[in-house]
């Protein structure tokens, strides 16, 4: 037999490395065995501080948290407005008013009748926890785990370390559990204010349990503690018992707050040598939605898989009339999930995620400032449109107005800009006026965005859109739409506010000042702009910019003057915004969110009505009178609802913006074998260029080694010379 | 020598506190445990109460040096300052603000640091001083005009325009390596290309410059001279004397960093996902984590230290005449 030279070996394994593995790109950063498999590529940027479902309140912790844990309610995939539906709950919860003596009123009793309120859940029977080893048991039924020794411990460094896990049913008891954890010192919930006011006999437990807590360091179990308001009369009944009339509590019950957690795993996690070792309920969480988390390494990648034990879930069969045409109704009644594994990797930067894009290695991505104009193409009238670079890719742009506010606001406490006479609201509506949010929207949100006509946002009850809607004060209607108010209504104005031409009686200039939290050259653009505002007016305006704790400070003691903030909603009700104007949530005094500390009593008292009602005529009525004391008041001088534009790769189905729901990633579905195609089309590696580039190098050596030959032949003078 | 290395690890005891009492006094003038609690707890429904559980929870509820209802010691003692900083100097790390411990953390994240640092700092050796003896080789040439010119030029543009520079170029144009990313074991190496790339890039200039110098120093003194009157070609004189003995500042230079080599790049590691120390560093100053930040700069300072004590063991290694008293 002849014999192979090394060469010849070799040079197939070159040649097929340098074309790129068999279809797998050089530059993938996946392995090559996960070509076309059914998972989602997604980045994150910020790594999630907790997943205990007691405490995360942000958004990139309910990117994960969602996907495993599900509270009773859930928020229709595909219907607007925002609808709450069940999710392991069997129906949506039957809400009973009592009055002062604790009688049930019959259905349909004024709201301000009622006292307190009851809710009653029926949990669906038949849900499983993912398999977890928090409910392994040995062979003599006890919990295997629950008192590790030393040993055990030794070989444990993640949780998919130990060899057993099982399951068990989810109960309603699941969801007590879950709710006195709340009150737990140990646990710190940020709701737990809120549900202090609200829920039956919460402040009682929060006692105990802090007394109960000192005395122990161990484990505290918290089930034999009670809580009058939650009841769990049998296996599947959940009870809430509400010191109050509170409507907006369904919304809550969508939030993973109120998912249900085993008391096994509350125990689990609680020992100490799982502590030592990261492996807490705040890393690895445990629930019974259609993903867990097998991999959480937020420094690098967090991943997702199907829950094996998941019950299957029928994808919506109704929404929008629109939904159909676009294809979003094509599963209807199919069992989700359809994409088996979601990858999230860590990207802090915002270009490698662009890139990665691009090459399609992540299947979304939201469209930034830098990459807008290569994606976008602004229509005469606003509209969105992929450029053809863009098309050509089969990609797809979805766009959606968040259910956000972001405003420039007065502090009412304060002397110059604050108070309710009529030069001051006079001198607040000028400012209104000369904000040009129209300009700032197409300057500094490449257009994306709606100027604020109001404080609620389009989507939520109550918002009117159109004429009605106008903010009269600011803007009049021309030609079928809202046109800002000349700049000789805001001067007339501040005539009427006693600064003629930005001067006071006295000649002296008007100075305000403007607290923010912006600094550096991004924001420079934008403060010079909005000193050309005020500029209008003849006010000068300095602009005191500071970091996070000193704003947060400043505007909690009532030092700013004049502020920005932003709000996104906890739920899509006219209540989670309005607020933001009630007196008894003025930051100076009660600590709450009315930053602009808004006091007005015809305010507050349409609004304690407005908010026990259901959304029917009254309360649109009540909320109309509400925002004209706003625009009248004129507390927020400008804002914005911003526009989020996404864009996705031909190869991903079933994507609709949803700005209320998380849990979005059991509706998704992928063509893998479509991205495989696409991702060696796009990234086939170009050696043309380098070998070019080898070749010029060494054309360029050549007088090197020519020079190296003659200094190598030199005598020493010559060489010590330097001299060639 | 070993009483001179004990002298100076105890000199290294006040050094290290001193850190650690400059640290936490920038630490708690920019930050009250007043706004580390409300940037963990974030901007809804936080209240007192919140804030205060939240404090007493990871000992933020101790005055900061001194505590004045205690009694004897207990007074310094219980204080924030020696809790949380006074671990630190037997290797303590402590737990993080989310409950984390840091020196697990650490243990993890050394890995992929060294990754990128070690071969780094080797190939850039390997290339910079291969470059400076080819440049000293055609000394007084164009050759070496260009060569210093593009050195300096090298040295005048910021790491962040290589990195962006490799990524355009190898990732997505020529799509060669991955952008950026981080995969256990071999499947891994493809990920080390770009950053090794950029680590080797971004030094080259002012490394070409430095070593060009330490070499042209030593190839105009006498013994040189004397190598060449003997016949030896140009290229063994420099490859066999001025090497060799330029070699003392070489490795010294080296030995120093050879310790800080563990805390990673910041500018690296966060453009190109690398989970190592650099990035770690940089998530705990976003999210105030006090401590780590402090177990992140005493860290830093140990190493420091330790690289300055290595230096001086190094020059007697390199150089027999030299003794450490």
């Amino acid at each position: 037999m002849r014999r192979q030279s090394p060469l010849r070996l070799l040079l197939p394994a070159l040649l097929f490395m340098l074309a790129g593995c068999g279809e797998v790109p050089l530059n993938s950063p996946y392995p090559a065995a996960e070509r076309t498999a059914n998972t989602l590529y997604a980045a994150f940027a910020a790594r999630p501080k907790h997943l205990d479902p007691a405490i995360a309140y942000s958004s990139n912790e309910y990117v994960f948290l969602h996907q495993v844990y599900e509270p009773p309610l859930q928020y229709h995939y595909l219907r607007r407005p925002y609808t709450l539906v069940p999710l392991t709950a069997t129906a949506l919860p039957t809400v009973t008013l009592l009055d002062a003596g604790g009688r049930a009123l019959p259905p349909g009793t004024d709201p301000a009748r009622a006292v307190t309120s009851v809710y009653e859940l029926r949990i669906r029977p038949g849900i499983r926890y993912a398999p977890h080893p928090a409910f392994a048991r040995d062979a003599q039924g006890r919990l295997r785990y629950h008192r590790l020794d030393a040993a055990t411990l030794a070989d444990i460094d993640a949780l998919g370390d130990f060899p057993a896990q099982d399951s068990r049913e989810l109960t309603a008891a699941d969801f007590a559990y879950q709710i006195k954890r709340l009150a737990s010192p140990r646990v710190q919930s940020p709701i737990r204010s809120l549900l202090r006011t609200h829920l039956a006999g919460f402040g009682e437990l929060a006692e105990a349990l802090a007394e109960a807590s000192s005395d122990t360091d161990g484990w505290l179990d918290l089930r034999p503690f009670e809580l009058s308001g939650v009841q769990t009369p049998d296996r599947y009944t959940l009870r809430i018992h509400l010191n109050d009339v509170y409507p907006q509590f369904e919304y809550w019950l969508a939030m993973p707050f109120f998912a249900p957690l085993p008391w096994e795993a509350d125990r689990f996690y609680s020992q100490p040598g799982l502590i030592e070792k990261n492996i807490t309920l705040d890393w690895y969480p445990v629930g019974t939605g259609p993903y867990m988390l097998t991999v959480n390494d937020p420094n690098r990648r967090m991943v997702l898989e199907r829950n094996p034990l998941f019950r299957g879930e029928p994808y919506p069969s109704d929404g929008e009339p629109t939904d159909a045409a676009a294809g979003l109704l094509a599963d209807a009644g199919k069992s989700m999930p359809f994409i088996d594994r979601a990858v999230f990797s860590l990207e802090r930067e915002s270009i490698p995620v662009w890139t990665k894009f691009l090459q399609g290695y992540y299947d979304r991505s939201p469209v930034g400032q830098d990459s807008f104009d290569q994606v976008v193409n602004l229509g005469a009238g606003g509209e969105l449109a992929l450029t053809d670079a863009m098309r050509e890719r089969g990609m797809r742009l979805s766009s959606s107005v968040a259910t956000s506010v972001y405003y420039t606001g007065f502090n009412m406490l304060d002397d110059t800009v604050g108070g309710y006479s009529a030069e001051r609201r006079a001198l607040r509506q000028a400012i209104a006026i000369a904000i040009d949010q129209e300009e700032s929207i197409a300057i500094f949100q490449n257009g994306l965005g709606v100027a604020m006509q109001g404080p609620l946002p389009p989507g939520i009850f109550g918002y009117r859109d159109g004429h009605v809607g106008m903010n009269r004060q600011v803007y009049r209607w021309v030609d079928g739409q809202p046109q800002r108010l000349g700049i000789d209504r805001a001067r007339a104005l501040m005539r009427a506010a006693g600064y003629p031409n930005g001067r006071s009686a006295a000649g002296a200039p008007l100075v305000l000042y403007f607290d923010t939290m912006a600094s550096g050259p991004d924001a420079k653009s934008y403060l010079d702009w909005l000193r050309k505002q005020f500029a209008k007016l003849g006010v000068q305006l300095v602009v005191r910019s500071t970091d996070y704790n000193r704003f947060q400070d400043k505007m909690r003691r009532g030092l700013a003057q004049i502020y920005q903030w932003g709000w996104n909603a906890d739920y899509p009700d006219p209540e989670n915004f309005l607020f933001l104007f009630y007196g008894p949530h003025g930051k100076v005094k009660h600590g709450g969110e009315n930053a602009s500390n808004y006091h007005n009593a015809e305010f507050d008292r349409l609004f304690e009505r407005m908010r026990i009602l259901p959304n029917n005529a009254e309360r649109q009525r009540l909320i109309d009178r509400m925002v004209a004391l706003i625009h009248r008041d004129a507390p927020w001088a400008a804002g914005f609802h911003p526009q989020q534009v996404v864009l996705d790769h031909g190869w991903n189905g079933n994507l609709k913006p949803n700005d209320m729901a998380n849990n979005t990633l059991k509706y998704q579905r992928l063509d893998p074998q479509l991205r495989a195609q696409q991702r060696w089309a796009w990234n086939r590696p170009q050696w043309t260029p380098v070998l070019i580039a080898l070749g010029l190098l060494a054309l360029a050596c050549v007088p090197g080694w020519r020079l190296w030959r003659r200094r190598q032949r030199a005598g020493a003078l010559a060489a010590g010379s330097g001299r060639p | 020598m070993t009483a001179y290395l004990l002298r100076r690890l105890l000199y290294a005891v006040p050094i290290l506190i001193g850190v650690n009492l400059l640290t936490f006094a920038l630490f708690f003038m920019v930050n009250s445990p007043d706004d580390m609690a409300r940037l963990h707890l974030g901007d809804k429904h936080v209240t007192t109460e919140a804030i205060d559980s939240w404090k007493r929870a990871r000992g933020y509820d101790r005055p900061l040096f001194y505590a004045p209802q205690e009694h004897g010691l207990s007074r310094l003692t219980e204080t924030l300052f020696f809790q949380k900083s006074a671990r630190l100097l037997v290797f303590d790390f402590g737990r993080a603000d989310d409950g984390r411990d840091i020196g697990r953390d650490i243990r993890q994240r050394m890995g992929p640091s060294l990754a990128i640092a070690v071969p780094s700092l080797l190939l850039g050796l390997l290339v910079n001083i291969t470059l400076a003896l080819g440049m000293v080789f055609v000394r007084g040439s164009r050759l070496e005009h260009t060569g210093v010119f593009v050195a300096v030029l090298a040295m005048s543009i910021s790491t962040l325009f290589y990195i962006i520079g490799a990524q355009y170029l190898l990732a997505k144009l020529l799509r060669l390596a991955p952008v950026s990313g981080w995969l256990d074991g071999l499947a891994g190496l493809k990920f080390l290309i770009l950053p090794l790339l950029v680590g080797v890039l971004s030094g080259l200039g002012s490394g070409m410059r430095w070593y060009r110098l330490l070499f042209l120093e030593e190839a105009g003194k006498d013994y040189v001279r004397t190598a060449r009157a003997k016949g030896l070609p140009e290229g063994r004189v420099l490859g066999r004397h001025v090497l060799r003995n330029a070699a003392i500042p070489i490795l010294t230079g080296v030995v120093a960093v050879l310790p800080l080599l563990f805390m990673g790049s910041l500018l690296t590691e966060s453009f190109f996902a690398i989970p190592g120390l650099g990035s770690y560093t940089i998530d705990a100053i976003q999210s105030q984590d006090f401590s780590i930040v402090r177990a992140m700069v005493f860290l830093g300072a140990v190493l420091y230290l330790l690289g300055l004590l290595l230096t001086d063991v190094s020059y007697t290694l390199a150089d027999p005449r030299v003794r450490l008293q």
